[in-house]
């Protein structure tokens, strides 16, 4: 939860540098700036290093989608081409992409508001109680290799006549979110103070009262990280939906893994259907940058 | 306390009954049980999901490594005792190769992505303008789907039209075969994992950088240390449990890694099993060959080798927190 607050430390740090550095500081002040100008060019060299290798292989992949797959072998039309919206009108049409879309999209919405039903209370519980071996048992399921959860669960799943549909799939798929949920939320919760609650109590409230009118409004930045994050493995998630989709229910990284299996790759057509994928959840991403932050460094600066 | 608030939740009300009274009654029995026992109320339903979709596969898998099962898992199997696992710690061709490919793309990746990802978070450690289009440009891969990250990296690293070839062309360099290579595949593999992951070590170690405290760093500039110094002397030894924590998470979805090994070489770990890790091993033994009794021995063995390494880690990380 660390990252939450650093915009504030952020804004404080602004002082001039000191001359003589035997001056106590008085107020809390970071290290003073590196002044050396190599230095400062070194840095701005570097962070736009950083950008472009992480951006360029995206940026390439949103070029490619918009190409013929003749330009794509023309090795002189890296970044000179006319651009054609026919590999998304391929993909989007006559692949039915929008169907993996709705898929992706319903497999991954409903496991996460079912993650949190039952995620939310459970951390509540294991970070008010210390519940340590309990959320051992839950924090397990994110160390377990997933195949070999995979053959029983297709067993059992193939006799009740469920492979296929998309119970089986959010049930696959809860399995990765709920101890995410967990997980961010015990740590939000530990750091979430007990007063509250009690002065609640006192004021009347039981203690489920307390926690259904205090806590959990209090912990709606919390279940928006945990929430968030579950959507996001969700959506990217690929082993359970190899197995376990059918026809009807293929969510979309098994739609693209599809795509290639095909004698000759369509190039155009399979980065098309790559940004499809990639491109909703980058917005997402965007748009709630604070929580995904908060969510990955969750529990990593307790110590 | 019960009686002071009407109960409200939903699962709190019994079916009702022809006695308001009585049904009043039993909902504020019901709430005050509920309240005593909140503890295994709230945690109950999650741990018993949990149970059903681990435990019971998990002892499942356990039991199928000790039978001949294959073909199909409805199949008649008989119980054979260790001969799964003897079979399959004496097989030199496939899982001895797929543990070393497992440990080198963990231990290759793992490095790469802490040296890089705390140079990249000492970068973003200070304010500077623009820094917010940084931290957007570190966010974009971390939530990409690996799948279409890995068919991504393939148009870029393909031998004859990728762009990487293109760029070494330029300098000079002679085309390489990269992921189509038996010897560079799983190189090129690591790679794209250290583009896909190093952001999520650099957003931990910043996490872990920001709540570091100013003092020892202030006096060891005041005793006259250079800035290696004081990085490596007092930055470092402070930051050690957060690296620790990074290379666990991490860790552990490294050891995993599927979709873009599978989804850029595919069934095998490619036709010589260039890039074939347990993982990838162990599925196409379950999902591509049918043999569930071999699998669940692998898969039995790759679950010990996780526990373990992650034992070390979270041995060594309480002696570095002491």
């Amino acid at each position: 939860m660390t990252v939450l607050s650093e915009n504030t430390e952020h804004t404080e740090k602004t002082e001039p540098r000191s001359a003589t550095p035997a001056r106590p500081a008085p107020a809390p002040r970071r290290r003073k700036p590196l002044g050396t100008r190599a230095y400062k060019a070194f840095r701005v060299a570097a962070l736009i290093a950083v950008v472009l290798f992480l951006v360029a292989p995206l940026f390439w992949m949103l070029l490619a989608s918009f190409k013929t797959n003749v330009d794509i072998y023309d090795t002189g039309k890296s970044f000179f081409f006319t651009p054609t919206g026919e590999n998304y009108a391929n993909v989007l049409q006559r692949n039915n992409y929008f169907v993996f879309i709705f898929n992706s999209f319903w497999v991954a919405f409903v496991s996460t508001v079912l993650s949190l039903v039952l995620g939310v209370p459970a951390a509540y519980a294991m970070s008010r109680f210390t519940m340590h071996r309990s959320a051992l048992v839950v924090l397990m399921a994110r160390v377990i290799p997933g195949v070999s959860l995979l053959v029983p669960w297709y067993y059992v799943f193939s006799n009740l006549k469920m492979v296929g549909g998309f119970e089986v799939l959010i049930l696959s798929h809860m399995f990765v979110s709920l101890p995410l949920i967990v997980y961010i939320m015990m740590s939000y919760f530990d750091s979430l103070p007990l007063e509250l609650e009690e002065s609640a109590q006192v004021d009347g409230l039981t203690p489920i009262g307390a926690f259904r009118r205090i806590t959990l409004p209090l912990s709606v930045a919390g279940m928006a990280t945990a929430g968030i994050l579950s959507f996001i493995f969700s959506w990217n998630n690929f082993m359970f939906a190899l197995v376990l989709s059918g026809s009807k229910t293929k969510t979309l990284p098994v739609a693209i893994f599809d795509f290639v299996s095909y004698a000759s790759i369509d190039w155009g057509g399979l980065m098309a259907a790559a940004t499809v994928v990639t491109v909703p959840i980058m917005i997402i991403a965007l748009f709630t940058q604070k929580y995904i932050v908060s969510g990955m460094t969750a529990g990593a600066t307790k110590g | 306390m019960s009686v002071l608030t009407p109960p409200r939740s939903a699962q709190s009300q019994p079916p009702s009954s022809r006695n308001a009274d009585r049904a009043a009654g039993a909902r504020e029995n019901f709430s005050a049980w509920a309240n005593q026992h909140r503890k295994w109320l709230f945690a109950a339903p999650a741990m018993i999901f949990v149970g059903v979709l681990i435990i019971f596969p998990l002892a499942w898998t356990l039991y199928l490594s000790l039978t001949d099962s294959q073909g199909s898992v409805r199949a008649a199997s008989e119980f054979i005792g260790l001969e799964n696992y003897v079979t399959v710690l004496s097989d030199v061709e496939r899982f001895w190769p797929a543990v070393g490919r497992t440990l080198t793309f963990t231990g290759v990746a793992l490095v790469c992505e802490v040296v890089l990802g705390m140079c990249i978070a000492l970068l973003l450690w200070r304010p500077f303008r623009g820094e917010k289009w940084v931290r957007v440009a570190i966010l974009l891969p971390l939530v990409a789907t690996p799948v279409a990250v890995g068919m991504m990296w393939r148009l870029i690293f393909d031998p004859n039209i990728g762009f990487v070839n293109q760029l070494l062309g330029m300098v000079g360099i002679p085309p390489q075969p990269w992921l189509s290579g038996q010897d560079t595949a799983l190189g090129t593999t690591i790679f794209m994992d250290v583009w896909q992951w190093t952001p999520m070590v650099v957003l931990i170690l910043l996490a872990g950088l920001t709540s570091l405290s100013e003092e020892p760093d202030e006096a060891a500039r005041m005793d006259g240390a250079n800035a290696f110094q004081r990085f490596f002397f007092i930055t470092l030894p402070l930051m050690m449990p957060t690296v620790i924590v990074a290379i666990l998470l991490r860790g552990i979805d490294a050891l995993k890694t599927f979709d873009i090994l599978y989804a850029t070489k595919g069934k095998g770990g490619g036709s010589f099993h260039e890039v074939e890790t347990l993982n990838v091993y162990a599925y196409g033994l379950s999902f591509d060959y049918n043999q569930y009794g071999l699998s669940s021995a692998v898969l039995i063995l790759f679950f010990m080798i996780i526990i373990g390494s992650m034992w070390l880690l979270t041995m060594r990380k309480k002696a570095v927190s002491k």
